[in-house]
């Protein structure tokens, strides 16, 4: 800037053209970034729709794979399989998940408390299919078998680290006059913790279990060599299981239009069923039905 | 929760607190209420729970670490520290070396932080910035939703729309007009980066759908550094008579940028452990080649697509083994990238340069 008197300061001074103009451009700049990365998205999604919709019928939502090069069937085993696996993420995931933020919350505010927070960080940061060799190692090695419970653990890991940090940041939300209120009455700590901190936090570490369970559901990687993938039914935890997930990775990658199309289908009720069971569990948290104190 | 089961019965009213009026009621109740104290062993068994839940998260690591070294120790008495710099990967004459992988692994991420970094800090420069008010919030979440996608439906994506896209327009275009390069990196005995025949699967577009997946976490960490920028600063520098972008490169991007790097480095380490969508689109060749256009290979991919069938002992060790290197590099990158971020949005207010 020139030289100013500082009378002169008050008074605007003409700003020169050449930084107008970088103004100008950097602002476009930004913008035309932001259309450059909303545009995959939106291609994604037309895509999906598009060219996931035609396939989806009946039979695709009933029937289990067909051989190669007959037409028909669907991914039902599939669909099944990824409900069954995540259901098993969950079982062993969310309660130790939650435990841990409590933890984390309640008796962590120390430097114990910290070694764990940053563990919990460095497990979320680890590549899913790193999980997956463990999970291998751990229960596949162990049973012999690919199966469903491999697939849930691997699925477990990765599902812990986000709900314990969610956890602990929502129960940090409490005031902490809820609590000494809670203790004045008498009610011991780990009544006060369950019935009182943990309920007022409620709808909070349900998105944080929702959070993670959008994160495993669709994931492949750990399970490659877990679940491993089945073309027929499956409902024993010992054996190997079909996933959504899975069977459009193996759709793909083949070189036939039936099973491209059907990929697309797949992908498509995937991203349907992790929308749908988010949204079930907030309105269902909304209405009452797991409903905290606030 | 056991000992919720455990507990319970034995407790006459547990239901009072829960309303926050409750204080004054109380007092009819305060007898069975302050017989509840003399229970300590049912706060010390609620601790030690909670406790075990916490332990598991450090147990968790503790065993991936452990499995990852007792599984690979095959391959490290084999190969040794060489295993990573030897470039045959030959199953049938047991023979394994993990350089391709390494290869691979670093341009491909490299490639995807060149694409993705000027974009990201783009988008949250226009949030945070530039954009109005009503258009933040939604324009935030819909960027977000780029991460919740999950990664086999980016690499179906890519392989039947932006395969094709590159393999027709964008590869023959590189080839026109940048294959001048070529004719340097030739007197250095390489082949150009815009080389070869345009396959469309290889590591531009692993490069490309890795950079798509890595966007939303580096602008989001953006955001939030530049968020935690005092307010005065950006008053102070436009009080200057500083425009617009002045004003966002002296006073926020200065202050920020310890954070953005640690945004940019926590977008490396999701990019180095990313395995469907690389895996569908990369070419899973283990070859070394200078060459964007060129099929590649990574760490991940090799993992994911050999693990289920390597047969003998050898082979599975050596998977482990890049399983084993993966993981200490992606916790390297994550915590320095944690450490970075955190400086500057928990640490002291930025030093202003501006």
């Amino acid at each position: 800037m020139p030289e100013t008197t500082p009378s002169a300061g008050l008074v605007a001074t003409p700003v020169s053209l050449w930084r107008r103009a970088k103004n100008w451009v950097m602002t476009s700049a930004a913008v035309a970034c932001v259309l450059l990365v909303l545009l995959p998205l939106g291609a994604i999604f037309a895509y999906l729709v598009i060219k996931g919709i035609g396939s989806i019928n009946w039979a695709f939502l009933t029937q289990t794979p067909k051989p190669v090069g007959e037409p028909g069937g669907g991914m039902a085993n599939a669909i099944a399989g990824t409900v069954l696996i995540l259901a098993i993420a969950s079982v062993g995931g969310v309660p130790v998940g939650i435990g841990a933020g409590i933890f984390l919350a309640e008796y962590g505010r120390n430097r114990f408390g910290d070694v764990i927070r940053f563990t919990a960080d460095v497990l979320n940061g680890v590549p899913s299919i790193i999980v997956g060799i463990v999970a291998y190692a751990l229960v596949v090695i162990v049973q012999h078998h690919f199966s469903a419970l491999a697939g849930g653990v691997a699925l477990a890991i990765m599902m812990i680290p986000t709900i314990t940090r969610a956890t602990e940041e929502m129960l940090l939300l409490v005031p902490n006059a809820v609590r000494e209120a809670a203790y004045g009455l008498g009610v011991s700590r780990w009544r006060t913790t369950l019935s009182i901190t943990l309920r007022t936090a409620t709808s909070g570490v349900i998105t944080g279990v929702m959070l993670a369970f959008a994160r495993v559901a669709g994931e492949t990687a750990p399970l490659l060599f877990t679940a491993f993938g089945n073309q027929y039914w499956n409902w024993k935890l010992n054996q190997p299981t079909a996933a959504l997930s899975l069977q459009i990775f193996t759709y793909a990658i083949s070189p036939f239009d039936e099973w491209h199309r059907q990929a697309w289908a797949g992908a498509l009720i995937l991203i349907i069923l992790i929308v749908l069971s988010v949204s079930a569990v907030r309105v269902a948290a909304s209405r009452g039905m797991l409903k905290g104190a606030n | 929760m056991a000992n919720q089961a455990l507990g319970a019965p034995r407790l006459p009213g547990p239901q009072p607190v829960e309303k926050k009026n409750v204080a004054v009621s109380a007092s009819s109740r305060s007898v069975p209420l302050i017989g509840m104290r003399s229970r300590p062993w049912a706060d010390r068994l609620f601790y030690f729970a909670m406790l075990a839940c916490g332990l598991c998260v450090l147990a968790l690591v503790g065993l991936i670490l452990y499995q990852l070294i007792v599984n690979s120790r095959l391959s490290w008495h084999a190969f040794g520290v060489k295993f990573f710099f030897r470039s045959e990967w030959d199953p049938v004459n047991d023979q394994y070396g993990a350089w391709p992988f390494v290869y691979g692994t670093i341009v491909s991420s490299f490639l995807a932080l060149v694409l993705a970094v000027p974009l990201a800090i783009g988008v949250a420069m226009f949030i945070t910035e530039m954009a109005p008010r009503w258009l933040r919030g939604p324009l935030a979440f819909t960027t977000e939703l780029l991460a919740a996608i999950p990664s086999v439906i980016y690499g179906l994506w890519a392989i039947f729309v932006l395969v094709p896209l590159l393999r027709l327009y964008a590869e023959p275009w590189l080839a026109k007009y940048f294959g001048w390069t070529s004719a340097v990196t030739h007197r250095f005995g390489f082949q150009g980066p815009f080389e070869g025949p345009p396959f469309g699967i290889g590591m531009l577009a692993a490069g490309v759908i890795l950079a798509i997946m890595v966007i939303p976490i580096i602008s989001s960490i953006t955001r939030e550094v530049m968020t935690a920028v005092p307010q005065q600063q950006r008053e102070a520098v436009l009080a200057l008579g500083a425009t617009r972008w002045e004003m966002i490169r002296t006073g926020v991007l200065r202050n920020a940028r310890v954070g953005i790097m640690g945004g940019i480095i926590l977008g490396l380490g999701r990019a180095l452990g990313e395995t469907m969508a690389v895996t569908m689109v990369i070419g899973n060749r283990p070859d070394i080649s200078a060459s964007l256009f060129a099929p590649g290979y990574t760490m991940a991919s090799v993992i994911a697509n050999e693990f289920s069938e390597a047969s003998g002992d050898l082979y599975l060790s050596s998977l482990v083994e890049v399983g084993l290197a993966l993981f200490i590099v992606t916790i390297i990158v994550n915590i320095l990238a944690q450490f970075l971020v955190w400086t500057v949005t928990r640490g002291t207010p930025a030093r202003s340069n501006a």
